[in-house]
């Protein structure tokens, strides 16, 4: 698979690190226009870490609602009515 | 009703088909779990149970799409495979070895990018940066979903 590697543009690197820039919440861009590569990856990493972090708190929060749920909850069929 | 061929402006253009099936992998899930809740569970235990299912609907929705849902699938049907025979006591990350792809003139911080992205070794540089951000995109939606959960629920 390496033999097949094409060589990346600078300019396509740049461009997909932009498009990370835009997926940072606003909080997180810190006016960093012309940050550095290095820098947006470091906001990255972190925004993906407290993601997670998200995550496994939310699903705390879920599993202490669940537990006070009874049976078969018709909460869930109206939130699953409410998607579609 | 034929959900597949019903267009309609969009007057959200965050809120795509993909976020809906998301969604409701992620709900299926839950109901599941709360059916499988007569069986006596600890907390941690549902809380591990809801994460899995939370990072499952996000790993499903991608499918084989994406390079990051295809190794979170591998990861998340490993750990259950070990849960099921009780192997997993410790909490031991099943890596899979793959020859890493980092090159000597990546910014140093990609290095840990590569750990946070499911299957982020052995990507290129370049795919690396692709999929981080549709990872990201679908962690957000991830986030948002159980958000409107809770405040449903705790309304």
């Amino acid at each position: 698979m390496s033999s097949q590697r094409r060589t990346i543009t600078d300019e396509e690197i740049r461009e997909l690190i932009s498009k990370l820039q835009t997926l940072l919440p606003e909080s997180r861009r810190r006016g960093a226009n012309r940050a550095s590569a290095s820098k947006l990856l470091k906001e990255t990493c972190s925004y993906i870490r407290s993601l997670h972090r998200e995550v496994a708190d939310l699903s705390d929060r879920l599993s202490d609602i669940m537990e006070t749920m009874e049976g078969d909850n018709p909460q869930v069929e109206i939130i699953r009515s409410l998607l579609n | 009703m034929n959900r597949k061929n019903y267009t309609h402006p969009n007057p959200n253009p965050n809120y795509t088909s993909n976020n809906s099936m998301q969604s409701l992998h992620f709900i299926q899930a839950l109901a599941r779990i709360n059916r499988a809740a007569s069986k006596p569970t600890t907390p941690s235990c549902r809380t591990k149970q809801i994460r899995h299912a939370a990072y499952s609907s996000m790993a499903y929705t991608s499918g084989s799409r994406r390079k990051w849902s295809r190794a979170l699938l591998i990861r998340l049907r490993q750990r259950q495979r070990l849960r099921a025979r009780r192997l997993l006591t410790v909490r031991r990350r099943v890596r899979i070895v793959t020859p890493a792809m980092s090159l000597p003139e990546e910014p140093a911080r990609a290095e840990t990018l590569r750990r946070l992205v499911p299957g982020g070794r052995s990507m290129e540089y370049c795919n690396l940066l692709e999929e981080a951000a549709d990872y990201v995109q679908c962690l957000r939606t991830q986030v948002q979903l159980m958000q409107s959960l809770v405040d449903a629920f705790s309304s």
